[in-house]
């Protein structure tokens, strides 16, 4: 089968509406396709990836720690847009520390998130094969 | 061109199926193939073959199942993502005979199926249109 890039855009908030969750379940199957796989996180999608996440009080799963995983499953490019944190007073400290192991290193792990500017944004979005918005 | 569509939004509330809908019809008098429309999210809705709607608007289901977006199989291309559709209560007879359920709603135009249907659609098609908020 062929090889393409995938990029997930993840635009909203990770409650509030299912979208970030069910876009998560799309991008951990997506991984058993061996495709060129990466996220970009825009808009409220920022809070997906928010460290720290505690929904005791709404009675909803946490499914924050399920990013951490992302790396076991050779997923390492994700892209966060530099302005949504700005808008939403967010700085690179306030997001997961998620990493991956580098097979071509020695397993040495290395960061996972990359924060971009929207232009370079658009940029990675236009060498896409294909873009999932969710 | 081979195309794919991926719904995300259910019918009535939002645009997004009616939208896909006239896109695909469009899409098949100019000529080009329909491989696959995945819904998804609240899309599944789409699926129901129990909307009856009044009689002076669109049956958005029976206007996709109008479609007959069929494989060289004869298999439905019209897919409902099973864990969103599960979740949602929209549910086949298989599923339901698996999950001790008494009834189905799933339409004959449509049929259930994983995620990976959506992966392979992008790596199949030369375009992935989506339809959503």
């Amino acid at each position: 089968m062929a090889t393409k890039k995938f990029m997930y855009l993840n635009r909203k908030a990770p409650y509030g509406t299912v979208y970030a969750l069910e876009s998560l379940e799309v991008v951990l199957i997506a991984a058993a396709f061996e495709q060129d796989v990466s996220l970009a996180f825009i808009d409220d999608g920022v809070y997906q990836i928010v460290k720290d996440q505690n929904t005791d009080g709404i009675g909803m799963k946490n499914f924050s720690k399920t990013y951490h995983a992302l790396g076991d499953y050779d997923i390492n490019q994700l892209f966060v847009s530099a302005e949504s944190l700005k808008e939403r007073g967010l700085s690179a400290d306030d997001l997961m520390p998620l990493v991956y192991e580098d097979e071509d290193d020695d397993w040495a792990e290395k960061p996972s998130v990359k924060i971009v500017s929207n232009a370079e944004l658009k940029e990675l979005m236009s060498e896409q094969d294909v873009c999932l918005s969710f | 061109m081979k195309i794919s569509i991926q719904i995300n939004e259910g019918p009535y509330q939002h645009q997004a199926s009616d939208s896909a809908y006239q896109f695909a019809k469009a899409a098949i008098a100019k000529g080009h193939e329909i491989f696959r429309v995945f819904f998804y999210h609240d899309g599944v809705n789409n699926a129901s073959r129990f909307t009856v709607p009044p009689q002076d608007d669109r049956n958005i289901v029976n206007q996709w199942a109008e479609l007959d977006i069929k494989n060289a199989a004869g298999e439905p291309e019209l897919v409902v993502c099973i864990a969103a559709a599960l979740r949602r209560g929209m549910i086949d007879a298989s599923e339901a005979g698996k999950n001790g359920i008494d009834g189905n709603n799933i339409h004959p135009a449509f049929r259930i199926s994983g995620l990976g249907q959506l992966i392979e659609a992008g790596i199949q098609s030369e375009r992935l249109v989506v339809f959503g908020d």
